[in-house]
């Protein structure tokens, strides 16, 4: 089997980018641990989750759509291709690999998007098996586990008390990594640590089902009082895919862009002539959760929510998509409707 | 999206086709008449009810209601109000100037499917945009259809919006055409009250064999709704369309989502029972 010495991991990302691809790795950046480009120099961190989702690198924050070119009254629109270089997702956690599964399925149903897919193909999927995991964290509770190899192309195992990993590749994607990563690897044997306990935390499918007559349910009132709609809950979830589409011009040329956007922000469904069809932050945050546990199932029979808990560590005030469910499946076992 | 597939595309379906003013004719101080015609020549396939985002290059893009009679054409029309960034500037487009339409987006609506029954059009505001173009279809087939009645209601008198259509269905003997505005002032002859108070002035219509469009204001289309079920119209056989803030208009951005459905790609129009049970949608 290949391994790779636990202190190796940026020697890994060195060969990776010295063989062509754009690293995203988990970087230490102040106190925080940040999944962005790996560059010479940098400390990646294994052992914390990092602040920002892998989708950063599949559907970039900002991305420019299309231009356009004005002249007096002559206007002219221009094409563009989307800005995807081979990329490698290096170390990221089975919840972020799992996260592509909503995004593949929301950016194909119909129309095929070109940008969200030219990012797809260029991308390889390195996870990282989760041998420890946080109070924030429930991937278990959607389907998920520390060691899922849902969607990767290669997976690190922590091994041997983490001095090591185990690279193990599943996909030509994840070979062709193994084979460009040949000089930081040894052949050798290794036995891989025992994935982290992460307790369930509620049973998704009564949220679901809860979900279903709940619509009108006061509950949201409550549930949403500490929400300051500031929507960074949205931006760090892996699954949340809600863009805004924005023009940006000088006097002779503009952009088209599409930044990320989020259903938590009032102005989110706010009509120009001023109706607001979710007037108030319990529709907002009833949208959110009946988005991941009700609607997206329903649509494309699977959960939009990966038991990251990106939500719940990043809220300002405490909030988190975990601690809300709870609350659901109790109210549902006590039959509140 | 089959629809839009149907369209000379551009090179992306985040780009717009280029678009001059042919004809524009400011209708009230807010609202603006617009007639597009493609820049490239190619033309526009759309069904009533569907929808274009119009971009203003440089300021931005909103999504907008066509107005005219469906079916393939060259040009198409739009009935603008100025409420935000992308509207306001619109309003200062002179003829000959350019803008950028992407679509026809939206499911639309065949007229063939209400075929042989009765017909109540329910245009309150703004409404009688999109409302238009039903209309109008089913006035240029007129044949298909057994009665049309036509109910519009606005604000005031210098409200009113398309008052040739109006003086045109007004004339006409094959249909009947009843307005009403909120406010009348001196000169106001005709009907005052709400909407609701002209579904008391209309002829009789065979409820179980009438299909009604109400379009309007989320206000006017839950008194509309509970009038034409109190005249025992079926709960399918009740079409609106709803309005969203739609960004991208191929089922991706989010602003439309509406429960489970996109209503730029599964609406705006939808039954009543759809309506009712989507609950957010009103």
């Amino acid at each position: 089997m290949k391994t790779l010495e636990a202190t190796k991991l940026a020697d890994l990302a060195a060969a990776l980018t010295a063989a062509g691809y754009r690293v995203i790795a988990p970087c230490q950046r102040g106190d925080q641990v940040h999944l962005e480009c790996y560059q010479a120099g940098k400390t990646l961190r294994a052992d914390v989750i990092p602040v920002n989702s892998a989708k950063d690198a599949l559907f970039p924050r900002s991305e420019v759509i299309g231009r356009y070119r004005f002249e007096g009254n002559e206007f002219e629109t221009v094409p563009v291709a989307p800005q995807a270089g081979k990329t490698v997702l290096l170390a990221v956690r089975p919840c972020d690999a799992a996260a592509l599964a909503p995004l593949d399925a929301v950016f194909n149903w119909d129309y095929k998007d070109e940008f969200y897919n030219a990012h797809r193909d260029a991308t390889t999927v390195v996870a990282l098996a989760c041998t420890a995991a946080d109070d924030q964290c429930f991937c278990t509770s959607v389907g998920g586990s520390p060691d899922s190899t849902a969607n990767a192309d290669a997976v690190l195992r922590p091994a041997d008390g983490g001095k090591r990993f185990i690279l193990e590749s599943l996909t030509d994607k994840g070979q062709a990594i193994a084979a460009a990563g040949q000089a930081v690897l040894t052949e050798g044997q290794a036995q891989a640590d025992p994935p982290a306990q992460v307790a369930p935390a509620f049973d998704s499918a009564a949220v679901t089902a809860w979900a279903k007559d709940g619509f009108d349910s006061p509950l949201w009132k409550e549930l949403s009082l500490a929400c300051m709609g500031c929507g960074a809950c949205a931006y760090t979830c892996p699954t949340c895919h809600c863009f805004d589409i924005q023009d940006e011009a000088t006097r002779r040329e503009g952009v088209r862009l599409r930044n990320w956007d989020a259903c938590g922000f009032g102005l989110f469904t706010k009509h120009a002539g001023g109706h607001n069809p979710r007037h108030d932050q319990a529709s907002r945050w009833r949208q959110r959760v009946m988005h991941k546990f009700a609607y997206f199932p329903e649509r494309f029979e699977m959960l939009a929510c990966t038991g990251c808990g990106r939500c719940g560590r990043l809220c300002g005030n405490g909030m988190s998509i975990r601690e809300v469910c709870s609350q659901i499946e109790q109210a549902a076992q006590a039959g509140v409707k | 999206m089959t629809m839009t597939m149907s369209n000379p595309a551009s090179a992306s379906p985040y780009l717009p086709r280029v678009a001059t003013v042919a004809e524009a004719c400011k209708f009230t101080p807010k609202e603006a008449w617009f007639r597009f015609e493609f820049a490239d020549g190619q033309g526009i396939q759309y069904a009533a009810g569907q929808f274009m985002e119009v971009s203003v290059f440089g300021v931005g893009e909103a999504p907008i209601s066509i107005c005219s009679a469906p079916g393939k054409r060259g040009d198409l029309e739009m009935c603008i109000r100025a409420v935000g960034d992308v509207t306001n500037a619109l309003h200062t487009l002179q003829v000959g100037q350019t803008v950028g339409l992407r679509g026809a987006f939206g499911n639309g609506f065949d007229m063939d499917k209400v075929a042989g029954k009765d017909l109540l059009f329910v245009a309150g505001g703004l409404g009688l945009a999109p409302c238009r173009s039903f209309i109008l279809d089913a006035l240029n087939h007129r044949e298909k259809f057994r009665n049309v009645t036509i109910l519009y209601g606005a604000r005031t008198p210098a409200d009113l919006l398309f008052t040739k259509d109006l003086e045109a269905w007004a004339q006409r003997k094959d249909s009947t055409f009843l307005m009403t505005v909120d406010r009348g002032d001196e000169n106001w002859k005709g009907n005052t009250g709400v909407i609701t108070t002209l579904f008391r002035k209309m002829p009789k219509v065979d409820p179980a064999n009438t299909a009604a469009f109400i379009i309007g204001p989320p206000i006017m289309f839950k008194f509309a709704v509970l009038e034409a079920l109190a005249m025992g119209l079926r709960k399918t056989s009740i079409y609106c369309s709803l309005e969203r803030r739609m960004k991208c208009g191929l089922g991706k951005c989010g602003h439309c989502q509406i429960r489970n459905v996109y209503v730029c790609q599964e609406g705006p129009i939808f039954n009543y029972a759809e309506v009712m049970r989507l609950r957010e949608g009103i």
